[in-house]
């Protein structure tokens, strides 16, 4: 009764086209806003800043950007940790070698260059598509991967092959504290949400979804598959890139390859498909989820007092998020957003059944 | 013919790259053979993996990635059961208890998925495999085991009288490829000759189809799960045997994918060709190519074989995307 | 119907992770509520995954001696350990979020930490400048930070990879009679493909430019079971030694491999990294002639062991097997949770015996004397070299010797003490420390102000 849209009339093309049409959801939206902005920093650890929530804003925006690719143009991937990487080395090298450019300017320039890369790497899909594409992407993968380790220039001829950054500052202000990081990220991601939001509800969006659901019938409806796909790729590796740069300088601090391994391909691709294959907000939920669970899951044994030795815990730890991966891909097929969807669906008739 | 011209091409590229070592004198030939032998013993275990791969897919339609830890975990239970009976003994329970992890995948994973999305299958192998890797490390332990088949370590020379210096070779190497040749043979006599095998063969064409005759599909995912199984039991005691039984193996599997890829998702001669070129040829090439490669670039040390294969694959794909033994595929709108 | 039941369960399960969240809250609450005479030494191991089979026993072995100290002393000067483990798994990201979570446990905070990850050092490295939380790395780290003018919180105590692959290179030059004698010389370094394995090459590249040797560098990748080329590229070129530089099942693939090739095992030398029991014994009598660098803790029994065995296992609170206790790796984890202590029990005297904080710690870190008389009376006779410390020099002296594996355990080479050429590897280390500390800004310390 309280979230209907009755009443709420749409009476010029700005009010039809908003991003959040029903009022209900705008007085959430801003509520969530404030209590992001005014509250959580007031009243959360540096733990949890740091383990969960500022892992949980970048991989979102990694997340977004591969939910684009995989959920809206329907095109698998799983070498997006590599375009991570691609972003990070960017980002280092060009805040080592032009250190006159503002972190700002890095960012976008290092998402710039992962989306090249990307494209680059998108070719194959113009042939093959499916689980065939999934594993042409891993050539991306081991190759990025294998560039990173080898070619001494990259990292700056590091004898150990890590990198290192040095603190961040945006217009003079340094981004230092957790809070300062929280704060500067969720910054980052709100940007990022909206582009994405109104890119899916754009020209593009619906091109890339008519490929997906069917790219013979959508060539022959006039979408040039190859714009289509390659534009997925390369807004998909921007959005990636910026991640990766900035889980190197925000999150890490310093870090080899290793950091963009296959592992991290596969859980970007878990958070697209458990929280909603085509949903942002799906994004969102799927990051939470995959940041959040294997980090309960680790310490929950110690949180009941349950007598178990470390290494039964971290076993346990991955069996119970295997199970509940095949769990929550039984039971709701469509992520975790649409259960969301349902939820809202019922919001409107709550509390009277009809 | 026109258009199988950039496959004939890439394949000849591939074949020139192959002899080159040998043409240009890089290599004295009784160590060019040393590598096409340690190639081709890399390739029967891929090629073990990829096959328990491509009967599943061929099958069920899954992209199996928990083949890999299937293998670990097979291995694992052959090399914790033989510390406390005969070997044989120890086969034979393992045989069973990944029948028994048929039956439980079928069951739990994949009778509920049924109709899903190949990617959501794909994800829930995925999380089948991180159970595996919990669960095979909680009831066997995270040590490095040793399956003991008896055969001498130490390699032996051969054809010393050919080539200059000798080809090291090791027995077993051949044991390892024997076996594999005998589970390839009767796999195939068991596909043929046998009302099950039959039944399979005409799930892995037409589900619908062969539904409608009769043919139980859930029995016959459990039983390509089991095969699928074995397979992985074999790759597994070979690989023990070779270098240990550890939680690092089910990374290895990993290789599986470029080699179905290579040789056709669906087809089991291809998975086995697929193997065995892409472990002769990323070893020539990490033998081969790597030194030159990292004189010419200043790169921090080699290592290009954990990309070559895939790379390899990707070129494959963009020529002929069925892959070499695969069934074109017609969409139509 | 069908569908609401689905949805009841998947609800209840979301409460269920809210319930686990709030319970550990409220858990964390209580904890640093009780302001108790304790010392927190927060544990970061790996019993799990590809590097389990070293990372158990050095955690078995940090771990009982933190009982013995407990059971024996009652703590150090009055004040009880306490202690967490945390499994790493040998990854970056996850022992950051390891080193997040135990960093403020205890009424003090965490002790200093040890990360058993070269890729793990890197990182917290960063974040010790903030959390002013020594990081120990005995016989792995940084090379680099043995200046502690740059790297404040680091302490590579007992030898980093420059001093361990110097040594080799000695030890190898002495056995051909004379380092001159290395001309033309081939050496080829096989080695995991990560920080840990990098780190000894610029050091090794070094000494290539004085003495003319060539060398073959040979990456392994993660986890290390992939191995066939790298031995058939040495097959090939035929280096005259081979300088292994492995970590977990790595390294008993390198043997096994060796053994398929012919490479004979005698001319092999490991890291003290890669010369521990489960490198060895699974390649069986192959492993036989293999020698490895041994610092700090050979294996084997000595006094502290009898006592380990009385005050702890038998009584039941054994970490690990009793068959175990002695194994290289469990006397390097008993050595890390010796010199944390002894690092206390030295802040202590400035401090007062109360629990301290990390900054406290570092004090007596950076002020560490432990001679042989001092080793002896902990019982640590045979099994600890002396180790020294000043605000500048966080490493305290390195001394290895060689061990070899005769088929059922390590002998030490009799006689032979190796140490590292400082005169090399200072410059190599100021160059280096100066380059980070312009990298990340940091403003050196001033050790003589701080003496005074």
């Amino acid at each position: 009764m309280f979230y209907r849209e009755n009443g709420q009339f749409k009476s010029s093309y700005a009010s039809d086209q908003q991003m959040l049409p029903i009022l209900q959801d705008r007085v959430l939206m801003l509520g969530l806003l404030a209590f992001a902005f005014l509250v959580v920093p007031f009243v959360i650890s540096d733990y949890v800043f740091l383990s969960l929530l500022i892992p949980f804003l970048i991989l979102t925006v990694a997340a977004l950007g591969l939910n684009l690719l995989v959920g809206y143009c329907g095109q698998i991937s799983l070498g997006h940790a590599a375009f991570m990487a691609v972003g990070a080395y960017a980002a280092y090298n060009l805040a080592l070698r032009v250190p006159q450019l503002s972190f700002l300017v890095v960012l976008v320039l290092a998402g710039l260059i992962a989306a090249a890369v990307g494209v680059l790497f998108g070719i194959p899909s113009l042939r093959i598509k499916g689980l065939y594409l999934g594993v042409a992407t891993l050539a991306a993968q081991f190759f990025i991967d294998w560039v990173f380790a080898r070619v001494k220039w990259f990292t700056n001829y590091a004898h150990s092959g890590s990198v290192q950054t040095a603190p961040l500052e945006v217009f003079g202000w340094t981004v230092n504290s957790p809070v300062e990081k929280y704060l500067f990220l969720l910054c980052v991601l709100i940007v990022f949400t909206i582009v994405a939001n109104n890119l899916v509800r754009g020209h593009i969006g619906r091109a890339w979804m008519a490929t997906r659901d069917m790219d013979v019938a959508a060539e022959v409806i006039g979408i040039r598959p190859v714009y289509a796909k390659l534009t997925a790729f390369a807004i998909s590796s921007f959005y990636v890139g910026v991640a990766g740069a900035l889980w190197g300088f925000v999150h890490l601090g310093s870090w080899e390859p290793l950091a963009f391994n296959l592992t991290l391909s596969l859980n970007l691709l878990f958070m697209v498909i458990i929280g909603g294959l085509g949903s942002l907000l799906g994004s969102y939920f799927g990051a939470a989820f995959i940041v959040v669970l294997p980090i309960v899951l680790n310490q929950a044994p110690a949180w009941l007092g349950a007598p178990i030795s470390t290494a039964m815990a971290s076993h346990l730890e991955f069996m119970i998020f295997g199970a509940l991966i095949v769990f929550f891909l039984i039971v709701e097929p469509h992520g975790l957003a649409r259960l969301w969807a349902i939820g809202k669906e019922k919001m409107r008739l709550w509390p009277f059944p009809h | 013919m026109k258009k199988n011209a950039p496959v004939i091409a890439l394949c000849a590229a591939l074949l020139i790259g192959l002899l080159m070592p040998l043409m240009t004198g890089a290599s004295p030939p009784g160590f060019y053979v040393e590598v096409l032998l340690g190639g081709l013993m890399a390739g029967v275990l891929y090629s073990l993996v990829a096959l328990g791969f491509a009967l599943i897919f061929k099958a069920s339609g899954v992209f199996n990635f928990a083949q890999g830890a299937m293998v670990l975990f097979a291995a694992l239970a052959v090399a914790r059961l033989a510390e406390r009976m005969p070997l044989w003994a120890a086969i034979v329970l393992a045989i069973g208890i990944m029948i028994v992890l048929a039956w439980f995948i079928e069951r739990l994973v994949l009778r509920p998925l049924v109709n899903q999305d190949p990617i959501a299958l794909f994800m829930a192998t995925l999380g089948v495999t991180f159970f595996l890797d919990g669960f095979g490390q909680t009831v066997w332990g995270s040590d490095i085991y040793s399956i003991e088949l008896g055969i001498a370590k130490e390699p032996v020379m051969v054809l010393q009288s050919i080539f200059q210096g000798g080809i090291l070779v090791n027995k077993e190497d051949f044991m390892a490829a024997l076996v594999a040749a005998a589970l390839v043979g009767s796999l195939a006599l068991f596909f043929q000759k046998t009302p099950t095998g039959r039944a399979l063969r005409a799930v892995a064409d037409d589900h619908q189809a062969a539904q409608s005759i009769g043919i139980p599909l859930n029995r016959m995912w459990v039983i390509v799960w089991a095969v699928a199984g074995i397979v992985a039991l074999v790759a597994g005691v070979i690989w023990g045997s070779k270098l240990g039984v550890q939680f690092s193996l089910s990374l290895v599997a990993l290789k599986a994918l470029p080699v179905v890829i290579l040789g056709g998702f669906t087809s089991v001669p291809g998975a086995i060709i697929g193997g065995l070129i892409i472990g002769v040829g990323e070893k020539m090439a990490e033998v081969f190519l790597g030194p030159p490669l990292v004189k010419a670039f200043d790169l921090a040390g080699g290592g290009i074989e954990n990309w070559f294969a895939y790379v390899l694959a990707l070129l494959f794909l963009l020529v002929r995307p069925q892959g070499l033994f695969g069934e074109k595929h017609i969409d139509r709108v | 119907m069908k569908q609401t039941a689905k949805y009841a369960v998947l609800a209840v399960s979301l409460a269920v992770a809210a319930a686990f969240g709030s319970t550990a809250a409220l858990a964390q609450a209580k904890k640093t509520g009780a302001q108790a005479k304790e010392q927190f030494f927060p544990v970061l191991s790996y019993r799990t995954g590809a590097y389990a089979p070293n990372g158990i026993p050095f955690a078995n072995g940090f771990v009982d001696y933190l009982k013995l100290v407990n059971a024996r002393d009652g703590g150090i000067g009055g004040v009880k350990i306490t202690w967490e483990e945390c499994e790493t798994g040998y990854a970056t990201d996850r022992g950051v979020e390891c080193y997040e979570r135990l960093k403020g446990k205890g009424p003090t905070g965490a002790t200093a930490f040890h990360p058993l990850s070269t890729g793990i050092t890197f990182a917290l490295t960063d974040k010790s400048f903030v959390d002013k939380i020594p990081i120990i790395t005995a016989g792995y780290g940084r090379a680099d930070s043995v200046d502690g003018t740059v790297f404040a919180w680091n302490f590579p105590l007992g030898g980093t990879y420059w001093d361990a692959s110097d040594m080799l290179i000695q030890h190898i030059g002495k056995k051909e009679g004379g380092l001159d004698k290395l001309k033309g010389k081939k050496i080829a370094l096989v080695y995991h493909d990560s920080p840990y394995g990098k780190e000894p090459i610029a050091l090794l590249q070094e000494r290539v430019k004085m003495h003319g040797f060539e060398l073959l560098l040979l990456p392994v990748t993660h986890p290390g079971v992939e191995q066939k080329a790298t031995w058939l590229q040495i097959r090939q070129q035929r280096p005259d030694y081979v300088l292994l530089w492995g970590w977990g099942v790595m390294n008993s693939t390198s043997i096994k491999e060796a053994v398929a090739t012919g490479y004979p095992r005698e001319k092999m030398y490991g890291v003290w990294w890669s010369g521990a029991e489960p490198d060895v014994t699974p390649a069986g009598d192959g492993a036989k002639g293999y020698n490895a660098l041994t610092f700090m803790a050979p294996s084997g029994q000595g006094a502290v062991h009898k006592d380990i065995l009385k005050y702890v296992y038998d009584k039941g609170q054994g970490t690990g097997k009793k068959e175990d206790i002695g194994e290289v790796l469990y006397n390097r984890g008993m050595n890390a949770a010796l010199v944390t202590i002894e690092a206390v029990k030295r802040a202590q005297i400035k401090h007062g015996k109360k629990p301290l904080k990390g900054e406290e710690v570092r004090w007596g870190l950076e002020n560490l004397a432990l001679d042989n008389a001092a080793i002896k009376k902990l019982g640590f006779e045979g099994y600890m070299s002396p180790i020294s410390t000043s605000c500048a020099d966080h490493h305290g002296g390195s001394v290895a010797g060689i061990h070899t594996w005769e088929g059922k355990k390590w002998i030490v080479e009799k006689g032979t003490t190796l140490v590292a050429d400082s005169q090399i590897i200072k410059p190599m280390i100021r160059a280096s420390a100066e380059k980070y500390a312009a990298e990340k800004k940091i403003v050196k310390r001033d050790c003589a102000k701080e003496a005074g």
